[in-house]
């Protein structure tokens, strides 16, 4: 659909190239500018979740993977 | 995520769990809040792996939805009023009133832009001598954006807002008499922002929860589980994004920008200290102050098509779009009608595109 863009979702993304208040962030290969001045800190190969072409918290990695072993070990009972 | 075997296993393991756990109970109805969820449960038909008294029902959780008719037509009438452009997201220039929407005034000649972002709404602001106004709607997810471009401080670039804070609109909720809540599953992006901080006062079993099909499951577990304990108590199945303070820069250039007032939702009447208008200190940004003159004969009317048209209680979790008279009949997503079969994050709309009846 031509020019419907949906606005509530967000995708995560990986940080490329930072330089405040822009960061390149690559979604599966497509690499987009967005605002991050919203995160401190960020730098190359943080995660981060962006909603409306700005980054509004990052994806922390560790947590990431202990939800992930939760849920093998939810899988093998 | 996991591996595809590895998620079918997971899957099957917590569907089990839950049928387990409400075996020989009561019926149970959570409400989730964000459109997110709904397409993630009717995506992968997780109400079919559902106990039979365990329901899920969507809520207000679609900014594009929630925002009323009175909103809409303020914008038409600044619209029809001023030589401005008007930029606004994609979802929302679709929804109609009588018919028209912002669409319908853009093929009409008047200068409407659909933006994904507010900074796109500035760029074009820093190009233009007409004055620009972003028709900015959203929850907290979206509001810290919004607050950015206004300090900015783009000249010729103008707010007219329709933002909602959400949380207030939680406890508001509870407060029908009609709408059964044992539990809330929170919304996942608006948490990111505001923290698991934001929801300690709500006094029902609440769960924060990602976007997966495992998370959502795994959080309706947790939930349960503390349903059936009786614990009124809050938890985090989203770790990987929400934190307990949240985004504290967000909260910061939120409050900042925006100020608390009683606005009104679709669906769910005048929420106390859910609308955000800009604060006076930014009234030079706020569309309402500075085209004032405009909005003097502004009165807003009911739409007569829709009177048929559930979405308030759809919006409300007391019905399904299948009990709407409209749905799929009348009101499709090619010709919406109400506004939760407009926007993607409308529950009418996802139930449309995943229709298993």
């Amino acid at each position: 659909m031509d020019g419907v863009v949906e606005m509530c979702i967000a995708i995560p993304g990986r940080v490329v190239e930072v330089d405040y208040p822009f960061a390149i962030v690559d979604f599966k290969g497509t690499k987009r500018k967005v605002r991050v001045d919203l995160l401190d800190d960020l730098k190359e190969g943080d995660w981060v979740l962006v909603h409306v072409g700005i980054a509004i918290q990052k994806v922390d990695e560790e947590e990431a993977k202990r939800t992930v072993k939760l849920l093998e070990q939810i899988g093998l009972g | 995520m996991l591996k595809l075997r590895d998620r079918r296993r997971t899957i099957k393991s917590l569907s089990e769990e839950l049928r387990r756990l409400m075996q020989g109970g009561g019926e149970v109805t959570v409400m989730h809040l964000c459109g997110t969820h709904e397409d993630t449960i009717s995506r992968y038909n997780l109400r079919s792996l559902l106990p039979e008294n365990l329901k899920v029902v969507s809520g207000p959780g679609c900014p594009v939805c929630i925002t009323p008719d009175e909103d809409l037509q303020r914008a038409f009438h600044l619209l029809e009023k001023e030589k401005v452009t008007l930029t606004t997201f994609g979802d929302m220039a679709r929804v109609p009133f009588e018919g028209r929407s912002f669409f319908y005034y853009k093929s009409k000649g008047y200068d409407v832009r659909i933006v994904y972002s507010v900074f796109d709404a500035l760029e074009i602001a820093k190009e233009s001598d007409k004055p620009v106004v972003f028709f900015a709607i959203g929850f907290e997810t979206t509001m810290p954006s919004t607050a950015l471009a206004v300090l900015d401080g783009v000249e010729n670039f103008y707010v007219l807002s329709a933002h909602r804070y959400f949380i207030p609109a939680m406890e508001h909720l509870l407060s029908f008499e009609d709408v059964r809540i044992d539990g809330f599953i929170c919304p996942g992006h608006v948490s990111t922002i505001v923290g698991v901080k934001a929801y300690e006062h709500i006094k029902v079993p609440q769960v924060i929860a990602g976007f997966e099909p495992e998370d959502v499951l795994l959080a309706l577990c947790m939930l349960v589980k503390a349903i059936k304990n009786g614990e009124v108590c809050l938890m985090n199945e989203y770790t990987r994004a929400v934190k307990y303070e949240g985004n504290l820069k967000a909260q910061r250039v939120m409050e900042e920008v925006f100020g608390r007032d009683d606005w009104e939702w679709r669906g769910l009447g005048v929420v106390k200290n859910s609308g955000a208008p800009l604060n006076k200190k930014y009234e030079d940004f706020d569309a309402l102050k500075v085209f004032e003159d405009s909005f003097k004969d502004f009165e807003p009317k009911e739409d007569r098509r829709k009177r048929l048209c559930r979405c308030g209680e759809v919006l409300r979790g007391v019905i399904t779009p299948l009990d709407c008279p409209l749905f799929m009949k009348a009101c499709t997503p090619k010709n919406p009608i109400g506004a939760c079969m407009v926007s993607f994050e409308g529950t009418c709309n996802i139930w449309a595109k995943y229709w298993r009846c």
